[in-house]
């Protein structure tokens, strides 16, 4: 039951906006991607408005970060392709149980402060007694990121695809290159799951789990999500990634 | 100028420099650069949460730098684990990059930044700042520029830049002046000006011109660093 709710995850990840960054989207204006370093000219023009990653100084919109930057009509922007993942609300992420307390899990998401994932917040009732059996620690979980606060993350279990990560394994790969591994409304990892019938849930910290028939098909899932987010110059990766799997049979 | 510097350089010209972006894999940013004999190493985590708690800062992130020699990087051993000196360069490095760093971004947390020199040989604080600006620009932390850095110095009365060890030790004439700079690559401000021996105040504005025309260079081999990291595909981790 929980397998064929977790499938639809990504999907419902991409509609509820989760997928802002670069994806392989291809608009009818014209974009332009290069590589820039903090204090660059991107472009100039008082027509231009700066968005993340850029700021105006005078004629010029100037990048604020190291990334690829995109110039899509006016507005300009910067994409990070390198970082640790900074939480946001709303996020999925994937994390390891490591510590029981008596309230609560304490998750560790790889990021910046620990989440704590509170008892209310499973989606069904389990006592105090029972907490180990549900989640134990060193399991692996996927938990939609609920509040941040100054103290720490709260997390949610309650919400679709989201749960305890039996089998397969997890890797990581650079957060910033989670949006492209999702692709344009889960085009690439729907992509990816059909070609290789693998289960793959992706956290937006970076984390991916995988679960597959065998272990063949599993390694293969992985390798093509390591291409996808090695290959950040590539535009339109989604088609190519069709020959990529002939290519790599 | 019939002026001549122990290895043959000109009065404003720099030694051979090595940068390279994404040299550790577990750091979130990474890079190493070398004015040559001259090696750092530079590797940042985070923002990631600080401990312990009472130095938190609700306002901001905390740009911590820790800079050291490892005991190779001399000829004579030195005894590992910071010192006097490596404090105060830690220091004098965090105040020289944290201009360009939004900070306020991550309230509450730490930068870590990593620096040690894999191998000596004079201005090891401008080698180990360039590296470092390099490493959080990698590290996708939000800056307003590069920070580029370069030692000025002065050996008897001749101005020079980047000075080796060897003209760092002259004691001939008016001896030797190291004067370690670092400049915000696309404007004018200087982030870092620590001066050893003596100059005159008439000359310091030849000096800061001298060091604004060499940062351009450094700025350019960092800029290439990280570009190749993009282009020639640095693994997804």
């Amino acid at each position: 039951m929980r397998k064929n709710i977790r499938q639809e995850y990504n999907e419902e990840d991409s509609e509820t906006g989760n997928n802002e960054g670069f994806d392989d989207s291809q608009d009818a204006v014209s974009v332009k991607r290069t590589i820039v370093v903090p204090g660059e000219v991107i472009i100039s023009g008082e027509d231009y408005l700066p968005g993340e990653g850029a700021r105006r100084s005078g004629e010029n919109v100037i990048a604020s970060r190291f990334g690829l930057s995109e110039v899509a009509g006016r507005a300009v922007k910067v994409i990070p392709l390198f970082g640790a993942y900074v939480p946001r609300r709303g996020n999925v992420v994937i994390g390891r149980v490591s510590d029981i307390t008596f309230y609560g899990w304490m998750i560790n998401i790889d990021s910046a402060s620990s989440g704590f994932l509170p008892i209310e917040e499973s989606p069904r009732f389990i006592s105090k007694e029972e907490m180990d059996q549900y989640l134990a620690i060193g399991e692996v979980v996927a938990a939609k990121i609920w509040s941040i606060k100054t103290k720490g993350i709260d997390l949610s279990l309650k919400g679709k695809g989201l749960g305890k990560l039996e089998g397969g394994f997890v890797f990581k790969v650079i957060p910033a290159r989670v949006p492209r591994i999702i692709g344009k409304e889960g085009s690439m990892v729907n992509l990816i799951k059909e070609k290789t019938g693998c289960n793959i849930t992706i956290g937006q910290n970076g984390w991916i789990w995988i679960k597959g028939p065998d272990m063949d098909s599993e390694i293969k899932a992985r390798k093509a999500i390591e291409h996808v987010a090695d290959q950040v110059m590539v535009e339109g990766l989604t088609d190519k990634m069709e020959s990529w799997f002939q290519e790599n049979k | 100028m019939a002026f001549k510097r122990v290895d043959g350089r000109k009065f404003n010209e720099l030694r051979p420099i090595t940068a390279k972006v994404g040299v550790i894999p577990n750091a979130d940013g990474s890079a190493i650069f070398a004015f040559g004999d001259n090696i750092a190493i530079a590797a940042v985590y985070g923002p990631r949460q600080l401990h312990p708690q009472h130095m938190q800062d609700p306002k901001k992130a905390y740009l911590r730098v820790n800079y050291d020699l490892l005991s190779f990087s001399v000829s004579d051993r030195k005894r590992p684990g910071p010192n006097r000196r490596a404090q105060e360069i830690s220091k004098a490095t965090e105040w020289a990059l944290s201009p360009v760093i939004d900070l306020s971004l991550f309230p509450g947390n730490v930068i870590d930044v990593q620096i040690y020199i894999l191998q000596a040989d004079a201005g090891t604080r401008t080698a180990g700042i360039n590296a470092a600006s390099m490493a959080l620009a990698h590290a996708g932390i939000p800056m307003r520029d590069l920070i580029c850095s370069v030692a000025a110095g002065k050996q008897d009365k001749e101005l020079i830049l980047d000075l080796s060890k060897e003209e760092e030790d002259f004691e001939e004439g008016e001896g030797a002046t190291d004067f370690a700079m670092a400049k915000v690559a696309n404007s004018d401000e200087f982030t870092l000006l620590q001066l050893d021996g003596k100059i005159p105040p008439e000359r310091v504005k030849e000096v800061l011109s001298l060091v604004a025309d060499s940062a351009k260079e450094i700025y350019e081999a960092q800029k290439k660093a990280l570009k190749e990291v993009v282009t020639h595909g640095n693994g997804s981790n």
